[in-house]
């Protein structure tokens, strides 16, 4: 008598024992001896460094802007997809309709370089009088919004 | 039906404790990720209804999308010096008085409008291609308009959210 | 499809109220945001509800238009919230109380 969404729910709730059960008997098991730099943070096996809460680049929040739009757009497509062909060339000129109004938004970003990704010019570390080595940073103002 | 019924108060469970902890949470980043499980919650609840193509839906678009989208917002407005993630609360006694007053007009709409509704309806098999049929004939005009709003928020939002050119 | 109505009316109501608490006390424009979404979903949940149980799909054709207004609604906030963080360093609405500089 399971439905279709029965064995979706009966899957993620096997999934959640299954881990569940994994991590009770390893916590069970493994033994506990926490020093401090045990605790850190893994960075890739490097001194972990500043906060998790950095601040991020705006870019990337006009790339999600058109992702979201775009994902609508596709949850639109799908029951069309489904009913186009019975619908005839009606539904298929409103779907082209549709696709034409949200492309003019994408030719816009386009057009106004928002897809660009213009990267900080390198920072080629330079030897001083053979003294040191002066280090290549991003300034506050590279990595504000 | 016994299983249906549990299912239903874990998924209520779920979707009532999350929200209460995105609004009532001093951590904007714990709100946030607790607002994917109350989204998953209201999915989970649209199963119940037999809306599956919403409820897969309602994943791809508030999950998927506006969840990404508000966690975005969450990383970009944080101070890089000083990390200022918790938020306070004000005027909290006015606001319960307002909600429970919202709350109990919501109810009493609702309990002057269902006493019609007891029997379900005749089960709809999947909902995906009804939905497509009246999105195509009846609802062609709103559906071009949400092209359009799509449109315009795609090109504001990117107005705004540019980063000025430098003077 | 054994869970009467009222119960799914309810659950909406609730999650409304929640919203609305969420809306007027919270000082952080973002969770006021979440809030606004969640207020959506409670109407969603009803629209979805009474949709099923009456065997009427417009229902849920009616939720897919709600559902690209609140896309694109957390698209424009969400940049007017930076665009407001970019000028004014801040995103608490009761340090927010100009309309122009």
């Amino acid at each position: 008598m399971l439905t279709e969404f029965g064995r979706v729910f009966l899957f993620i709730l096997i999934g959640i024992v299954f881990v569940a059960i994994g991590l009770v008997v390893a916590w069970l098991l493994r033994p506990h001896r926490p020093y401090p730099s045990k605790r850190t943070t893994y960075e890739c096996g490097e001194t972990p460094v500043g906060d998790t809460r950095m601040r991020f680049n705006v870019r990337f929040y006009v790339i999600a802007l058109i992702f979201i739009v775009f994902d609508v757009e596709v949850v639109f497509l799908f029951p069309w997809a489904l009913v186009y062909l019975s619908l005839g060339w009606f539904a298929f000129f409103e779907m082209i309709a549709f696709l034409t109004i949200l492309f003019a938004g994408y030719a816009y970003v386009w057009r106004k370089g928002d897809l660009e990704w213009d990267r900080p010019a390198p920072r080629i570390p330079r030897y001083e009088r053979g003294v040191g080595v002066r280090e290549a940073r991003l300034t506050e103002d590279e990595i504000a919004v | 039906m016994e299983t249906f019924d549990i299912i239903f108060y874990l998924f209520a469970l779920i979707t009532v404790g999350s929200a209460c902890i995105v609004v009532f949470s001093k951590n904007i980043v714990y709100a946030a990720f607790s607002l994917l499980f109350t989204f998953f919650g209201v999915a989970g609840l649209y199963v119940l209804l037999q809306a599956d193509f919403l409820a897969v839906t309602q994943v791809l678009v508030y999950v998927g999308g506006i969840l990404t989208l508000l966690l975005f917002g969450v990383m970009l407005t944080n101070k890089v010096i000083s990390v200022d993630m918790k938020t306070g609360t004000l005027h909290a006694v006015p606001a319960m008085i307002l909600a429970a007053v919202v709350f109990g007009s919501l109810a009493g709409l609702f309990y002057a409008t269902w006493s019609g509704v007891t029997a379900p309806a005749s089960s709809i098999i999947s909902t995906a291609r009804p939905i497509g049929e009246m999105l195509m004939t009846g609802y062609a005009l709103p559906f071009e308009v949400a092209s359009v709003i799509l449109l315009v928020a795609m090109i504001g939002a990117a107005f705004m959210a540019r980063r000025p050119k430098k003077l | 499809m054994s869970v009467p109505l009222p119960y799914y009316l309810g659950l909406s109501a609730v999650l409304f109220a929640i919203g609305v608490i969420g809306v007027l006390t919270r000082r952080n424009v973002i969770v006021v945001f979440m809030s606004i979404e969640l207020m959506l979903n409670s109407v969603n949940l009803t629209l979805v509800a009474y949709s099923s149980f009456l065997g009427d799909v417009s229902g849920q054709a009616l939720v897919f238009f709600v559902m690209a207004v609140a896309a694109a609604e957390a698209a424009v906030g969400l940049a007017l919230v930076i665009a407001l963080f970019r000028n004014k360093q801040t995103v608490n609405i009761d340090q927010i109380n100009i309309l122009k500089w």
